[in-house]
């Protein structure tokens, strides 16, 4: 059996989920350990249940305990582990969301289950045995991967990588059983207080029709002028990868990433970005991706449609000038 | 306060790494390596939290013989003292046997907080950290943006996704992951590199190391799509550029 263990927060789906759920069910396709099953903890889920019942699967297991109303690592630990020891799955399938790195890794420990975290895709089989796909190197390299053993394993996956639009939904909604989890409110030893925002973000990149982004390669922030000028000839937003604004050069509301935002431009160019993962699932899905970088082997060439080889330096300038001419 | 701060040390993020014959790992002898950059942000927020409360700052690190330059490093920007728990094994270990031969080195020394960066820049697992603090049975938290210690109790800031935060408090002795970006990173002096030539690194073997993970593979990323390399001097690719988001991509008015 496969199970895919979706995340709510306050009742609310995460929308990711559905990519856990879509590899899965691609996972079982391949395996023929299907149906999948699919999981959900929280306080009440019974609308995250019904929701992911119209997903192709043999069942939902709702698991509630008021103990697991506010997330917390131990509380969710312990019920997952009870759960999972339960079910014995072959797999159970998380997606790689800040929640599952937080617990999922515990889980895996409590149970002494090997765990593939960020796995893009199956690959190839290794002697008959089933391989991960997961990128090592910021990126540059792609890992096949086997879980030593013959045991249960954990996978989460990474944003992206499983298109929740390939979820097959069933012909009628699959039915929903109710747990009781036996969580230990006293044994949690995380007391965590509401989520809340920063500032409300002045700035919302998600709706920007063109990005310019900037990364280690403008090494300077004095350089940054360089860049807005670009962003003013284009028309565009200018937003940064993570360094960039750990080093205070512009503001944390305008990073791309999966810490920051996530974009899909029909414009996004990438000045001196190398494409970390980290940074790549923020803008993956712009629908035209340039890269200016000096470096050919960087991963973000991997996604552009367009790259340019060189000093960013050099060809910033020349595309002002290029763009700043009449049609 | 006692703080532990974990840290590995990872292939310069500058080189295209080179896999060796069998494409499982990388030629480690043509590598170069750096200290990796998210512990360097643990390693900082150690040295701030020593600075408003006391005691001693030691790092540790579970690595081949190569990794004693990386904690060199860590004691030349201030720690206190090094661990090294040394096997050529750890250098492609999973997670799981990293933790296990960190918990080894540790757990005998009742640290007040163990902190160590969110993820590492080689393998990437982010699961380090989180293993470490099940098997030294503490309470932890990840992703950290700030850290205040009240007492015997720690409240922290937690990134969530897409721009949100959460508070969370727990007891003493914790183990916490950092983000990138916490803090302001001070490198070492010339003083500091002197006075680390004193300071003691003390190796320990690992009790063994089991990993559950296995590469069987390495190879270039999939390519999703098919990249145009636009060539030539810089004002002719811009030119080209222009054009091809004009004409082709029709990104651009």
């Amino acid at each position: 059996m496969i199970l895919a263990v979706a995340e709510q927060r306050e009742g609310t789906l995460n929308r990711a989920s559905w990519e856990a759920i879509a590899a899965a069910q691609r996972l079982a396709a391949q395996t023929g350990l299907g149906p999948v099953r699919i999981a959900i903890a929280g306080g009440e889920v019974a609308a995250s249940a019904a929701s992911l019942a119209e997903a192709e699967c043999a069942e939902v297991v709702a698991l509630e305990a008021a103990a697991l109303g506010a997330y917390t690592a131990d509380g969710f630990t312990a019920a997952l582990a009870r759960l999972l020891e339960a079910e014995a799955p072959a797999f159970a399938l998380f997606a790689h969301t800040y929640q599952a790195r937080d617990f999922v890794p515990k889980l895996a420990a409590r149970l002494g289950w090997p765990l593939v975290t960020d796995v893009t895709g199956y690959g190839e089989p290794f002697e008959g045995r089933r391989t991960f796909t997961r990128l090592v190197f910021q990126g540059k390299l792609a890992a096949d991967v086997v879980a030593e053993g013959d045991g249960p394993c954990l996978v989460t996956v990474q944003a992206g990588a499983f298109p929740a639009d390939g979820v097959a939904r069933g012909a009628s909604p699959a039915p929903v059983r109710r747990v009781e989890a036996t969580a230990d409110s006293s044994a949690i030893r995380q007391k965590p207080e509401p989520p809340f925002q920063e500032a409300k973000q002045a700035v919302d990149l998600s709706q920007a029709s063109r990005i310019v982004a900037v990364g280690r390669g403008i090494k300077e922030q004095s350089k940054l002028a360089l860049v807005e000028e670009l962003a003013r000839a284009l028309g565009a937003e200018i937003a940064a990868s993570r360094p960039i604004c750990d080093a205070g050069w512009l503001p944390l509301e305008r990073q791309v990433g999966s810490s920051g935002q996530t974009v899909s431009p029909k414009l996004y160019l990438a000045l001196g970005i190398s494409g970390a993962i980290q940074h790549a699932v923020g803008m993956k899905g712009s629908r035209t991706i340039v890269a200016i970088n000096k470096d050919a082997e960087a991963p973000i060439f991997e996604l552009a449609d367009y790259g340019i080889v060189g000093d960013l330096f050099e060809v910033v300038p020349e595309l002002v000038k290029e763009l700043g001419k009449s049609k | 306060m006692k703080i532990a701060v974990c840290l590995k040390q990872v292939p310069a993020r500058d080189a295209q790494p080179r896999v060796n014959e069998s494409k499982t790992w990388l030629r480690e002898q043509d590598a170069t390596f750096e200290l990796n950059e998210p512990d360097a942000y643990a390693l900082e927020e150690g040295f701030r939290l020593r600075e408003r409360h006391g005691g001693e700052v030691v790092v540790c690190s579970a690595g081949p013989a190569r990794v004693a330059q990386a904690l060199r490093e860590a004691l030349a920007r201030g720690a206190d003292r090094a661990i090294h728990v040394e096997d050529d094994r750890l250098a492609s270990a999973d997670a799981f046997a990293v933790a296990e031969a960190l918990a080894g080195a540790i757990e005998g020394e009742r640290f007040d907080l163990v902190l160590t960066g969110l993820q590492s820049d080689d393998q990437g697992f982010a699961q380090t950290g989180v293993v470490l603090a099940e098997r030294l049975g503490i309470p932890h938290a990840t992703i950290i943006m700030e850290v205040a210690v009240q007492g015997d109790r720690l409240r922290v800031k937690r990134e969530l996704e897409g721009g949100w935060f959460q508070w969370v408090e727990m007891p003493l002795p914790a183990l916490l992951t950092i983000q990138s970006g916490i803090n302001q990173l001070r490198y070492a002096t010339l003083k500091g590199i002197i006075a680390a030539k004193k300071k003691e690194i003390r190796k320990v073997a690992p009790a063994g190391v089991a990993s559950r993970l296995r590469i069987v593979r390495l190879r270039a990323p999939e390519k999703t799509k098919q990249t145009q390399i636009i060539p030539g001097p810089a004002a002719d690719a811009a030119k080209e550029l222009v054009r091809r988001l004009r004409d082709e991509a029709r990104a651009i008015e």
